[in-house]
């Protein structure tokens, strides 16, 4: 059929049609995704999305049942070790042998690698010292608190020196340092032209991240854009203000304008971006009233509002899979 | 980047990987060698003087207790260490690391094939040791360097069969925990068998069983082997059995492993 494809025009990532179930559970639905080569990808959604699964299916752990998929130009089902060669996976649970030391993970990972020895060694090196493990380096990785466990795995994912890589919920249960220094990594990583195939529950963090965004929810596709796209799917931020009596909600609601107001709880919800200079003038306004106000709080958008603007309902519980 | 092309080297790394947690975790494996060797001081230094009446009249070619009981000793070292196989295999899957491996392009074999292989090693470093405390307790056995090596032969095919059979209970068991109670038969069965006491000695029921469970007729060849003693055909059942509980064993393994991650 004499469709023309360029290599250079060819994806990292394409999938068509992607099925998967367990027993009457149906986990992925028909899902279509393309990752153009050198890009981040972002898979947004709760838990028991399908988040994980896909993963696993184009990271060649488990089968799909259905679809299409290419992974850096090879089919997934007929050339899995072709893929396997072009790819590194950083799951959601960490992949290191806790009896080994973060060094002798390293070179484990270069001998499978093949990699000469001399080779092996400098490379772990290295990414030891790029992923400040060097104290660490003669440790067992047992003994590595959460942050460092993270920085190893993404560590060992690299020593093959992978074109794609798939990296699940890589901060879910990291503090708020090793979560943007897992960020930096992959910053640089994309700097350096590969691409990525992040999943994430955090809006936040995808808007970090992507340069693209897919919003799973339980099993299908519910939207795909950039993050601006998106973002402008759903409702801006708001303050929510809290008054001790009817009198101070009457004269703030005169005094703002536009508000909702909700006189049982005595409570107003002011359309806000949350930054410095835009609350600075609400509470300026406050103060030039002299107005009364018992409870104040900053809402960002966030992944519930996605879910909300795109489904029409909120994320759901957990799903068991 | 073949597969087959690696198969070699990734098994040996592997191994060094399954050794070197070994080396650095040493407990289970002196517990390994330590059980027997306290079974046999236990057999011939408490029990022995007892144990050697129910010899009396029995054609075992032996002269004293000790010579009677340390192929049994021997077969029972081969079966405790299958413990900490399976629980090697079993640790192995409940961690991301395999999961890891399984995204790789590596022979997959090669994670079996390390934990075998090195599993094997250490249960037959652990019968040399055995073997060495036995001489120094008095074992005294007449057979030539021939029957040796058949000996020590049969008892590489008992551990390879044995091995296997573990790799297969570790990956089916969800917990470490599980996977050490379910290889306990393998220690535990040489007690039923005429490890200790000649088969004529035990009630009917039970020497029906004894007589047709695989050990006994594995330890009857080895003392065939290294006391002269007669073996008629234990030798093709020992065999036989190794080799179907080493092909079941590696087929089991090899299809629960190939079946991937439950979910």
């Amino acid at each position: 059929m004499g469709i023309a494809v360029t290599p250079f025009a060819s994806p990292a990532l394409s999938a068509v049609g992607l099925r998967k179930a367990f027993g009457p559970l149906i986990v992925l639905d028909d899902i279509d995704l393309e990752v153009p080569t050198g890009t981040v990808f972002s898979l947004l959604g709760p838990n028991g999305a399908g988040k994980t699964t896909t993963v696993q299916i184009l990271s060649t752990r488990i089968p799909a049942d259905a679809g299409q998929v290419a992974v850096g130009g090879h089919d997934l089902r007929r050339e899995p070790d072709l893929v396997r060669a072009a790819i590194g996976v950083t799951g959601q649970f960490s992949a290191v042998d806790n009896l080994l030391t973060g060094q002798e993970n390293l070179i484990l990972m270069a001998d499978l690698h093949h990699l000469d020895r001399g080779v092996g060694r400098r490379r772990s090196a290295e990414l030891l010292d790029r992923f400040d493990l060097v104290e660490a380096a003669t440790k067992t990785a047992s003994t590595y608190s959460g942050g460092m466990r993270r920085r190893l795995d993404l560590a060992m994912t690299l020593v093959g020196d992978p074109s794609i890589i798939f990296l699940d919920e890589p901060t879910t249960g990291l503090d708020p340092r090793s979560r943007r220094s897992v960020w930096q990594i992959i910053r640089d990583l994309v700097a350096g032209g590969v691409t990525i195939f992040l999943t994430t529950q955090h809006l936040e963090e995808a808007d970090q991240l992507a340069d693209r965004i897919a919003v799973l929810d339980q099993g299908k596709l519910v939207a795909q854009g950039t993050p601006d796209q998106l973002k402008a799917m759903i409702p801006g931020g708001h303050v929510r203000l809290q008054f001790a009596d009817a009198s101070g909600l009457e004269s703030a609601a005169r005094s703002l304008g536009a508000v909702s107001r909700h006189d049982d709880g005595l409570v107003l919800q002011v359309p806000n971006d949350g930054s410095v200079r835009s609350l600075k003038v609400l509470l300026d306004r406050l103060a030039d009233h002299s107005i009364e106000v018992d409870g104040f709080s900053v809402h960002t958008p966030d992944l519930d509002d996605v879910f909300l603007a795109v489904t029409g309902h909120h994320r759901h519980q957990e799903v068991a899979i | 980047m073949s597969t087959r092309s690696y198969a070699a080297a990734d098994s040996a790394t592997m191994l060094r990987r399954n050794l070197r947690h070994a080396l650095r975790y040493p407990s289970m494996t002196v517990s390994v060698v330590g059980m027997p060797i306290i079974m046999l001081l236990l057999f011939v230094d408490v029990f022995g003087g007892a144990m050697s009446v129910s010899l009396a009249g029995a054609s075992n070619n032996v002269a004293t207790y000790i010579d009677y009981v340390v192929p049994g000793i021997l077969v029972m070292t081969v079966g405790s260490g299958s413990m900490p196989t399976a629980v090697a295999v079993c640790t192995d899957m409940t961690e991301g690391i395999v999961a890891r491996f399984r995204t790789m392009a590596i022979s997959r074999a090669s994670i079996l094939t390390g934990h075998v292989v090195g599993s094997m090693i250490q249960t037959m470093l652990s019968v040399g040791l055995v073997i060495g405390v036995s001489l120094l307790l008095g074992f005294r056995p007449t057979g030539d360097p021939l029957r040796w090596i058949a000996a020590i032969t049969v008892l590489a095919m008992l551990t390879l069969a044995l091995t296997w059979l573990a790799v297969a209970l570790g990956l089916v068991t969800r917990t470490p925990e599980a996977a050490s109670n379910v290889v306990m038969p393998l220690f535990l069965l040489p007690f039923i068998s005429s490890a200790f006491v000649p088969l004529a000695t035990m009630p009917t029921g039970v020497r029906w069983f004894a007589q047709y469970q695989p050990f006994t007729s594995i330890i009857d060849t080895l003392r065939g082997l290294l006391m002269g003693a007669p073996i008629g055909n234990s030798a093709v059942i020992a065999i036989a059995w190794c080799a179907g509980i080493a092909l079941a064993g590696y087929l089991w393994a090899r299809t629960v492993f190939n079946r991937g991650p439950a979910h």
